[in-house]
């Protein structure tokens, strides 16, 4: 097990390391130049070539990476061009809402979630089976920000339920906090609970086919026994597959809902980083972001080992 | 000569068997039925745009902006005349026609959906071909797929159409890239179980070059899966090219498409809902109707992968 | 595992305990803003950005201010004499004046902030000019010797806007002007809350208890720069513009700086908010050329465009609100001091039918015109699509590319041709303050590529009349030269001013003490 996990965090470190090229290339070869960006409205050129020696753009780009990743064995992911603060700190300071966010959608879609698909897949073919899965297609086709207006225009301004925007951070009292989350929560939770929905109804359909389902019902277990002790846990492999596969939609969910909901995370972030050229800013998120996937998907796989006895690493 | 003749006309008869008994199945499912029928309805509409009581988009008149939808106003043309109109969907901001930027948002939209699955689908299986026949040459470029497989897909797109000049061609080749590896991962795991089989071994030992094997045999066998697997493209790119539109980081303001026309109408939707709305149910409407057909066709041609998802 | 009772009892204590809100500071005395923009440079003398120059009105304070009627007034100045010859001003400073550090504001910063202040901004490098040098013959004075006499030494040492002369500690002050200022301390109403500020999130400032105003009441800069409040934050994450109004009639935030047009009906119905009238003067919208390439090198081509643009439809697209707007064609604002429409007929009388002839007759090789649109400001983006209308009216054909507003600010400082990466033209909004003086005014800045600011304009004549302004000390001679400079600038085409508009800014009805600035200003405001 050990030494699974130990080839498996080493493996981790090229694909990391392409994405810090990719990253790194994607920016320096397209046009758009950050120094200008900074100069800001009255700047002439010659101050705008300043500013570029002193961000060193003006150095060939394999120097630049050589330079970078340098400084990235260290820890040190550089400073935002545009906010003057170390990139970590940045990251550090947008980190719990992010995190935050991402938790209680995950959290709220699989309690969901799960539940339906097993429903569905229990009432194979009936008239809940059919609704359930028509309406999770509908939840993956209908734009996230569409969603996002209409919750808050119903649950916020017409009902006065829950605030309208903004994030209050844990220090300042749970309560406000979940206040805050629980509507971004909810919108970004939608297409979460339709793509678990489904693959949970599929996995569960896979299982209940089996013999030894046969068997269970014929020695006398109730239902809902057979169906949560046998069936959902050998379902339950890709379900949480499919799982660690969505933080990657996860991640663009968020983006769009922390711009609705004012909400100061990462993907703001990124967004506001991207519009600035702030290169170092976009390198340490996007090489973050890749870092936590990379991360959960070896969660997930060391999982199988709690719900697939057979796997053994 | 004769016998392997005889076997490869044999396999190519059994082939041509179960792509007929396919043919039929995929046309007999309900799923790809109302996917393909709500479809052509679309690109019906997005064909006959300029005959649908449009006028051309980007027209605008400041005195008609913020009309509500059925309400009547006045148009100016690129000559300077001023034309009565009626707004079917309302105004926006500038005094655009909603509707005829919905109707013309169509061929928009569809492009890009389209665009985007065929640019992933060549890159994709380009690549997995070559993956899949040149030892050397995977070992690098599946470490570069995972690679781009864990950058988050908005964030490409956005950084990629930001620096680029926001064009059609951006915003497709912006959204297309971060799918190309799923659709390379496919096509090279089919190659390598096809390479195993004992029919392609038979064949290399004979000297047919690897051309022709890929043409008949490793071919074939990804054209179901990679049709369903373009299906879902297309759907991801409509709703990406929105998003993307939604951050301001989508395709020129002048261009209409329902992302833009629902960026340009979100500071306003407590008061005029009518901009993101119309457009709003336009998208939702057209992506179901894809993920629908997706499903459908994934249910027919591909079996084993219906069950998995 | 089963809990006990007393387990039990004691989680639900501490769960209520974390569920409930925590009684920090009493709600009624921190003032939530959402500010027009983000806050991203903190060095007001760095950037032209008008958020920073918000950020600096904070903690900040400035030696003159000017008032709401233009009349410019000592602050932090206590009496000054000048020179017969006018060559020398000796100034005093105020008693009790102190930065956050605790340490006391000395001449020696001053002069130190002035010297950073002189070589980056406009109107304060002119003034430079004119300067030979600067002492401080102790704590509370300071010197400074002029080469001839100056006409405008009050007027800059008092400028509203961007870049204001901030004072900071000498040893910031000292700071490269080329660099951004590393530490954030001032003398000024309002304590920046360093550790508490989150790019992107907020930004916090507290009231400076040491702080001692003056005696009168506020005005525009000048006057008592009384807090009553004990906390104001920025939010600086709440970009959207829907949302930040949903936010405000539900009580979320207390003001809104920069209400979007679009919503002014909804403020104006609720009773629960009021628009706020802090500004008599308003801003003015203009479309710069670049001058240094075919077609808009040539006068009578500019001239053309000047016909064509009439204000009316760019403030019906743009503002909407007919009594937000208004036509004015001066390029020095209406109603202000030197406000003059002389030479502004070929555009006040201009119509479509000579546009088109005089773009004709002026020779028009059809060249495309590049013209930048912001797709991410809301308050200037419709500006380019009704300009690159108008231009296809009048017959010239229009490449209208669509960018961030970053990449605007990128590609207006190119000099290169405009199908190589530059530019043909682009359009903006400026603060009354910043257009209504010829020398604050950067469009008629006429040195060609030596101009500070984009769109070079070359024109000696301009150029000298300029001059002759800046050395005129006397109000009437002052008031010709700028007629006539004005006449000038219309004549040459140095750019098109496309009226004037108010912006409206929104807040809560339990909110007092507005008064009239033109500007951002916090202080004196209370929450009731």
């Amino acid at each position: 097990m050990l030494a699974f996990l130990a080839r498996r965090l080493l493996a981790t470190l090229p694909v990391l390391l392409v994405v810090s090229v990719i990253v790194f290339l994607m920016l320096r070869l397209t046009p758009g130049d950050p120094a200008a960006v900074l100069a800001g409205d009255a700047a002439s050129t010659e101050h705008i070539e300043q500013i570029r020696e002193q961000l060193g753009l003006n150095r060939p780009v394999p120097v630049q990476y050589v330079v970078w990743l340098g400084h990235l064995l260290s820890g040190d992911l550089g400073q935002s061009y545009y906010y003057k603060t170390e990139v970590t700190t940045l990251i550090g300071q947008r980190l719990e809402p992010t995190l935050s966010l991402a938790a209680l959608t995950l959290v709220i879609a699989v309690a969901l979630a799960v539940p339906l698909g097993v429903i569905a897949a229990w009432r194979h073919g009936g008239w809940l089976d059919r609704t359930l899965m028509a309406f999770s297609v509908l939840g993956f086709s209908i734009p996230v920000f569409v969603l996002a207006y209409l919750l808050i225009w119903f649950v916020s301004l017409e009902l006065g339920w829950l605030p309208v925007q903004g994030y209050k951070r844990i220090a300042e009292g749970l309560g406000p906090w979940l206040r805050h989350l629980l509507l971004p929560a909810i919108t970004l939770s939608i297409i979460y609970v339709a793509l678990i929905a489904r693959v949970t109804r599929a996995s569960v359909l896979d299982t209940l086919g089996e013999d030894y389902i046969r068997t269970a019902r014929a020695k006398g277990l109730p239902e809902p026994k057979v169906l949560l002790r046998h069936a959902l846990a050998n379902a339950a492999v890709p379900i949480v597959t499919v799982i660690g596969i969505g933080i990657a939609l996860l991640i663009g969910g968020v983006v769009v809902t922390e711009s609705v909901y004012a909400i100061p995370g990462l993907g703001r972030l990124t967004v506001d980083a991207v519009l600035a050229r702030d290169f170092p800013t976009i390198q340490g998120v996007i090489l973050f972001f890749s870092l936590v996937y990379v991360l959960v998907n070896l969660l997930v796989d060391m999982s199988y080992v709690f719900f697939d006895p057979r796997i053994r690493y | 000569m004769l016998p392997t003749n005889f076997e490869a006309l044999s396999v190519e008869a059994a082939s041509v068997q179960r792509q007929a008994s396919a043919w039929q199945r995929v046309r007999d499912n309900t799923s790809v039925r109302i996917g393909a029928a709500v479809l052509a309805v679309l690109v019906a509409i997005a064909l006959a745009a300029p005959w649908l009581g449009t006028v051309d988009p980007s027209l605008f008149d400041p005195a008609s902006r913020d009309l509500k939808p059925l309400a009547s106003g006045e148009i100016t043309t690129l000559e300077g005349e001023t034309l009565a109109h009626r707004f079917l969907m309302g105004s926006d901001s500038f005094g655009r026609d909603i509707y005829s930027r919905v109707i013309y948002g169509t061929r928009v939209s569809l492009l890009v959906g389209v665009c985007t699955a065929l640019v992933a689908l060549s890159i994709g299986v380009l690549f997995g071909l070559v993956s899949g026949f040149l030892r050397k040459v995977d070992a690098v470029l599946m470490r570069v797929m995972d690679g781009l497989m864990a950058i988050p897909a908005i964030l490409i797109a956005i950084a990629l159409v930001a620096m680029w000049k926001g064009s059609l061609l951006t915003v497709i080749v912006a959204i297309a890239i971060p799918e190309i590896p799923r659709v390379t991962r496919l096509v090279r795991s089919m190659v390598l179980t096809i390479r195993e089989e004992p029919y392609v071994e038979a064949a290399v030992s004979l000297g047919t070059p690897q051309a022709l094997i890929l043409w008949r045999h490793v071919l074939p066998n990804t054209v179901a899966p990679l049709i369903v697997q373009g299906t879902f493209i297309c759907a991801s790119g409509i709703l990406t090219e929105a998003i993307l539109s939604f951050l301001g980081v989508g395709l020129p303001p002048d261009i209409p498409t329902w992302g833009n026309v629902m960026a340009e109408g979100r500071a306003q939707f407590n008061d005029h809902p009518h901009n993101i709305f119309f457009p709003g149910i336009f998208l939702a409407v057209t992506v179901l109707a894809v993920n629908i057909l997706g499903d459908g066709l994934r249910d027919t041609l591909d079996p084993k992968m219906a069950r998995r998802t | 595992m089963k809990l006990s009772r007393r387990t039990l009892n004691s989680l639900v204590v501490l769960a209520a305990g974390a569920l409930a809100a925590p009684a920090a500071l009493s709600q009624n005395n921190v003032l939530r803003v959402v500010p027009h923009s983000n806050l991203a440079i903190l060095d007001p003398i760095w950037t032209t950005a008008y958020m920073s120059r918000n950020h600096g009105y904070m903690i900040y304070d400035t030696l003159f201010g000017t008032d709401e009627n233009g009349k410019v007034k000592p602050q932090m100045v206590e009496s000054w004499t000048v020179s017969p010859d006018n060559r020398l001003w000796t100034f005093r400073l105020r008693k009790g004046l102190e930065f956050h550090d605790g340490k006391p504001v000395t001449s020696e910063d001053v002069v130190a902030s002035l010297q950073r202040w002189g070589k980056r901004d406009g109107m304060g490098s002119a003034l430079m000019q004119f300067v030979q040098r600067m002492d401080t013959p102790d704590a509370a004075t300071f010197r400074i010797f002029l080469g001839e006499a100056c006409g405008f030494m009050l007027e800059a040492l008092g400028k509203p806007s961007s870049n204001v002369p901030f004072i900071m500690p000498k040893r910031i002050a000292e700071t490269d002007p080329f660099k951004q200022i590393e530490e954030h301390i001032g003398s000024g109403p309002f304590v920046f809350k360093r550790d508490e500020f989150k790019p992107g999130d907020k930004a916090v400032y507290t009231k400076f208890t040491k702080y001692v105003p003056r005696s009168e009441p506020p005005s525009g800069t000048t006057g008592g720069k009384v807090v009553h409040v004990d906390r104001v934050e920025w939010n600086l994450a709440l970009r959207d513009a829907q949302a930040q109004v949903n936010a405000l009639q539900k009580g979320e935030v207390d003001i809104i700086e920069a209400l979007g047009f679009d919503h002014y009906d909804t403020v104006k119905k609720d009773p629960n908010l009021q628009l706020v009238k802090w500004s008599n003067l308003g801003l003015q919208y203009i479309a710069r050329f670049n001058h240094l390439h075919k077609p808009f090198d040539n006068p009578k081509v500019r001239a053309a465009v000047l016909a064509a643009f009439t204000q009316e439809p760019f403030l019906r697209a743009q503002v909407g609100v007919k009594e937000l707007y208004r036509n004015c064609y001066s390029m020095f604002y209406c109603n202000t001091p030197y406000g003059s429409t002389a030479g502004s007929e070929v555009q006040a009388k201009g119509n479509m039918k000579k546009a088109q002839e005089m773009l004709k007759a002026a020779g028009y090789d059809g060249t495309p015109i590049v013209v930048m649109k912001p797709t991410d400001l809301a308050a200037i983006q419709k500006l380019p699509d009704v300009a690159a209308q108008l231009l296809r009216q009048a017959g010239f054909k229009v490449d209208l590319m669509a960018m961030d507003w970053n990449s605007v600010l990128a590609r207006r400082a190119k000099k290169d041709p405009p199908d190589k990466g530059g530019w043909h033209l682009f359009l903006t909004a400026w603060q009354a303050y910043d257009v209504s003086n010829p020398i604050a005014n950067q469009m008629m800045d006429s040195r060609g590529e030596k101009s500070i600011w984009f769109g070079w304009a070359t024109d000696d004549k301009l150029a000298e009349l300029r001059n002759q302004f800046m050395r005129a000390t006397e109000e009437p001679a002052k008031k010709k030269l700028a007629d006539q400079i004005h006449a000038r600038a219309y004549e040459i085409g140095t750019h098109v001013p496309l009226g004037e508009y108010d912006q409206p800014v929104a807040a809560r009805k339990n909110i007092s003490g507005f008064f009239v600035h033109n500007l951002n200003i916090y202080w004196n405001l209370k929450k009731n």
